[in-house]
């Protein structure tokens, strides 16, 4: 599945978008949010308030618990402030 | 009849005058048009800011956009609604945000733009990070703006 960040999840990741393939145990958003922290230091510093962290399944809004099975792309992000 | 929103994701500065003319100009059945915009301010929080530069997320900005258009169309009886968003580096004094909305009457319209309003500052994703003398940060969401939007839920 793909992978996008967005504002300064991006920036402490380091990157835009990647794809990933993480293991069968990892089924929802806030285990792939878990399984991605445990990577690295940068992950770590992105996810550490892995609350304020917002995600989005194929351009919809979706919960920590969501399952991730069949997402082609799947993006984490802070909270909003356009408008 | 149901009317179809008109939704712009754009890095262009647009014409508000002309905007809100083209909801009503040449119609007999629009009585009200009202118009949002958000326009960049010269300061964040008292410090003075170069600019602000608006991330967003293309084709989740679209569809959220269209999803609240979709809502708004369905809760009000609108003739018309254009929504358009920039990204890109804006700087003060220009233009950010439009909503126009309109209806026969007044309270639709009033009502319809308001909710998007709060709906776009909530849901939409873009983000913004201002420039200033001491370097350039991510603006924090607001909590007042969550309440904002909670209050268009329907219990």
């Amino acid at each position: 599945m793909k992978l996008k960040y967005f504002a300064w999840v991006r920036e402490r990741i380091g990157k835009a978008e990647e794809i990933v393939e993480p293991p069968a145990e990892v089924r929802t958003v806030g285990e792939l949010i878990g399984w991605l922290a445990a990577r690295d230091d940068a992950y770590a510093y992105a996810f550490e308030k892995p609350t304020v962290i917002r995600a989005a399944i194929d351009h919809a809004h979706v919960k920590a618990d969501a399952a991730i099975s069949g997402a082609r792309e799947i993006a984490f992000f802070p909270p909003m402030t356009g408008g | 009849m149901a009317i179809a929103a008109t939704i712009r994701i754009q890095e262009a500065d647009f014409d508000v005058a002309q905007e809100i003319a083209g909801l009503s100009k040449g119609r007999t059945d629009v009585g009200a048009v009202v118009s949002f915009s958000g326009i960049c301010r010269g300061s964040e929080q008292g410090e003075p800011i170069a600019a602000l530069t608006l991330e967003h997320y293309p084709g989740m900005a679209e569809a959220e956009i269209a999803r609240h258009a979709d809502e708004a169309l369905a809760r009000w009886p609108l003739q018309g609604l254009t929504i358009i968003h920039r990204f890109g580096r804006i700087a003060p004094g220009e233009n950010i945000v439009l909503v126009v909305t309109a209806s026969a009457h007044r309270q639709a319209a009033f009502e319809a733009a308001e909710f998007l309003m709060d709906y776009l500052k909530t849901n939409a994703p873009f983000w913004k990070r201002e420039e200033s003398a001491r370097g350039t940060s991510w603006i924090e969401a607001r909590d007042h703006d969550d309440a904002a939007t909670a209050r268009w839920t329907k219990s």
